[in-house]
């Protein structure tokens, strides 16, 4: 079966990635376009603000590039630990 | 050649795209019934997952719900859309990995329990069925003011067709369909908008003419939206009215919920591999972008479009007048909007205009004299812009492959819950390949036929649904899958209580603001007055989420943890070698 001690490693790598990511993740949607947004107000977009931006669609944008670098990085990952399919 | 004819025409030559892919896409066993062979390519499964995600609610209602409601209704897009960063990192790829064929399954198995089982398959139920109705009344619509049938006859039509590829070709029928569904709707909400943004800003990509100059002021359209509905007293289009509690509840309530949702869990089961479940999920979030970055778009600018169709010289000068709405060839489009009742004016101070302003309109003592329902912006966006009509027709036909695409998923999660869970994992074990195959096959057909009966006769809560639907994704599924595959303690006890305690709680709280069961007059609170805070109750799935896992984290920590061969279960969907074993074409 599988590797105990190398898959616990693999698993914690894992984790750790979506830890990042997650942080990326909240910050430009429930910070940026929500919490935040009143300290961004004085950044000016096309008629409004930052925070309406992300919003609306920054926090979108982020996130395809979000799961792409995800995958990305969990394919090396995956074969680093030799558990690629 | 006239509007109906190129209706007919165009809406006819989708509905033989889909039933030829029906032919074509038969499911041979119960793999392909339910998880489309798992050969799916990703890129073609982030399609199908686009189509499948998107309803008649996202084509449809959301550009009309972002137009009136401005800055507070950006929890739809981030929520909407933020749920797949969730699915690909928390679910998706594990519960492939798992390589069984449903949602309820993975739960029974990773609890090692019957009740964990049955509760998920009831929660699936509910929330497809619930959003179902949604997707068969958006059928009735669009047959019944695009190709002039009545209500029933175009739902009987759009049943017929889903049933022909639903029940032949299973999940790989439904899956290529989607494709096709796909295709169609983006390019019909896309050509639209591009014109739309093209008048007002001179930008062809609507996201970014959202942003720029207009072509007649020179100012930017939000400054000059907000200018507009400022000088009318209308709220500010970019602020903020919503709590911020409530606003980010509601989009933390809306991301897990769509994470949630088995018709879209489900999609990731087809595709080969586990690292094909991660890019597909980036695959499906790019084609939903694509209308989702369109829709504030079209929102905005056909709020602004509303504005100087209703002040043609301006909101410091003279209204449109009733002599104008009545005759101006311009105006064609007020007029047919008007004969469907979704559009309405009533010079009700009797000084010959019509005056669009805060208040509602229903209301004898109000000001305002016209009622915009939100469907309009997108259905008659072609006709504002005085687009051809082969436009029209096709929003037509993108209109009835959103809501017949969903239906479809939701469909399909429903009939492989009842003959894989229920009848396979309860009922009869024993049952053989074949009598699965056919009880699936039989299963869907009566859920089509549930659900048309259901678009038939909608329960006079089905405006209310969403928050059900998501409520009960969000309390319930989402956290049960998350805690399987991330934590290796969580126990049966555990997750059993906690699914019904967040459960209960969302649904005693929807209830107590909505009404018992959606009776009317049965509520206790309103949304505008809520119980907690300013916590309204379609905000609540986030708060039931977070009691089911602090529930099931405490009653497993006080009982015994799970037996060796489920944390040896845990362990082996969490790398993804050994996945490829369940392709079979």
């Amino acid at each position: 079966m599988i590797d105990r001690t190398s898959s616990n490693a693999y698993w914690k790598a894992n984790i750790r990635i979506i830890q990042i990511s997650l942080v990326v993740w909240f910050l430009c949607s429930f910070g940026f376009g929500i919490l935040l947004r009143p300290l961004l107000s004085g950044i000016n977009v096309g008629g409004t603000d930052l925070g309406f931006w992300f919003a609306q669609q920054g926090a979108v944008l982020v996130f395809i590039v979000l799961i792409f670098v995800y995958a990305r990085k969990m394919n090396k990952l995956d074969r680093e630990h030799g558990v690629e399919e | 050649m006239d509007q109906f004819t190129l209706n007919l025409l165009v809406v006819g030559a989708t509905f033989v795209l889909y039933i030829g892919i029906a032919i074509w896409a038969r499911a041979g066993t119960t793999s392909e019934f339910y998880a489309a062979g798992r050969g799916v390519h990703p890129v073609l499964n982030g399609m199908a997952t686009g189509a499948d995600w998107m309803s008649a609610a996202s084509f449809i209602s959301m550009a009309g719900i972002l137009a009136f409601g401005g800055f507070n209704t950006s929890a739809y897009l981030m929520g909407w859309t933020g749920g797949f960063v969730l699915l690909a990192m928390l679910l998706a790829p594990y519960l492939r990995k798992f390589g069984k064929f449903t949602v309820p399954e993975f739960i029974g198995d990773r609890f090692y329990s019957q009740t964990a089982r049955t509760v998920a398959v009831i929660c699936l139920i509910v929330a497809s069925v619930t959003y179902v109705i949604g997707q068969m009344t958006g059928v009735g619509v669009a047959f019944s003011r695009f190709l002039e049938v009545e209500n029933s006859t175009g739902l009987f039509i759009g049943a017929g067709v889903v049933f022909m590829y639903a029940v032949l070709g299973g999940m790989k029928g439904i899956t290529y369909t989607q494709v096709a569904q796909y295709v169609v709707l983006i390019v019909a909400y896309t050509i639209p908008a591009v014109f739309i943004s093209l008048e007002l800003t001179g930008n062809p990509i609507p996201g970014l003419g959202l942003f720029s100059d207009s072509v007649a002021t020179g100012q930017p359209i939000l400054t000059e939206l907000n200018g507009l509905l400022a000088d009318l007293g209308f709220a500010s289009y970019t602020e903020q009215s919503d709590t911020m509690l409530n606003m980010f509840l509601f989009t933390m309530s809306l991301m897990i919920g769509t994470a949630g949702l088995p018709h879209v869990i489900v999609r990731f089961f087809t595709v080969p591999k586990v690292s094909d479940a991660r890019t597909s999920a980036g695959w499906a979030l790019v084609f939903i972008a694509l209308l989702y970055l369109t829709a504030p778009a079209v929102g905005a600018m056909a709020r602004l479009n509303l504005i100087n169709t209703f002040y043609p010289e301006g909101t410091q000068s003279q209204p449109v007048t009733v002599e104008a709405l009545e005759t101006a060839p311009n105006l064609d489009w007020v007029r047919n909007w008007a004969q469907t009742g979704l559009l309405q004016f009533n010079d009700k101070n009797g000084d010959g205009a019509i005056q669009y302003l805060p208040g509602n309109f229903a209301d004898a003592a109000s000001p305002n004299e016209l009622s915009v329902n939100n469907d309009i912006i997108v259905l008659a966006n072609p006709e504002i812009a005085n687009l051809p009509g082969w436009v029209i027709a096709l929003i037509a036909a993108g209109g009835l492959a959103a809501a017949l695409s969903t239906a479809a998923g939701l469909l399909m999660a429903i009939s492989s819950a009842v003959s894989h869970d229920l009848i396979k994992g309860q009922i009869n074990p024993a049952i053989s390949e074949k009598g699965e195959l056919l009880s699936a096959r039989i299963a869907m057909a009566v859920a089509i036929a549930v659900a048309t009966w259901l678009g038939l006769n909608p329960p006079g809560f089905a405006a209310q649904t969403v928050a059900l639907a998501f409520g009960l994704a969000a309390a319930s599924i989402f956290p049960a899958l998350m805690m399987g595959i991330f934590s290796k303690r969580v126990n049966n006890k555990g997750a059993v209580a906690g699914m019904l305690s967040g459960l209960i709680v969302t649904l005693v709280y929807i209830f107590l603001h909505k009404g018992w069961f959606f009776m009317t007059g049965t509520n206790s609170f309103t949304d505008d007055d809520p119980l907690l805070l300013s916590i309204k109750s379609t905000s609540f799935g986030a708060i039931g989420a977070l009691i089911n896992f602090a529930v099931a984290y405490a009653v497993s920590s006080a009982t015994d943890e799970p037996p060796a061969e489920i944390q040896e279960l845990v362990e082996s969907i969490r790398v993804p070698k050994g996945a490829g074993g369940a392709i079979d074409h």
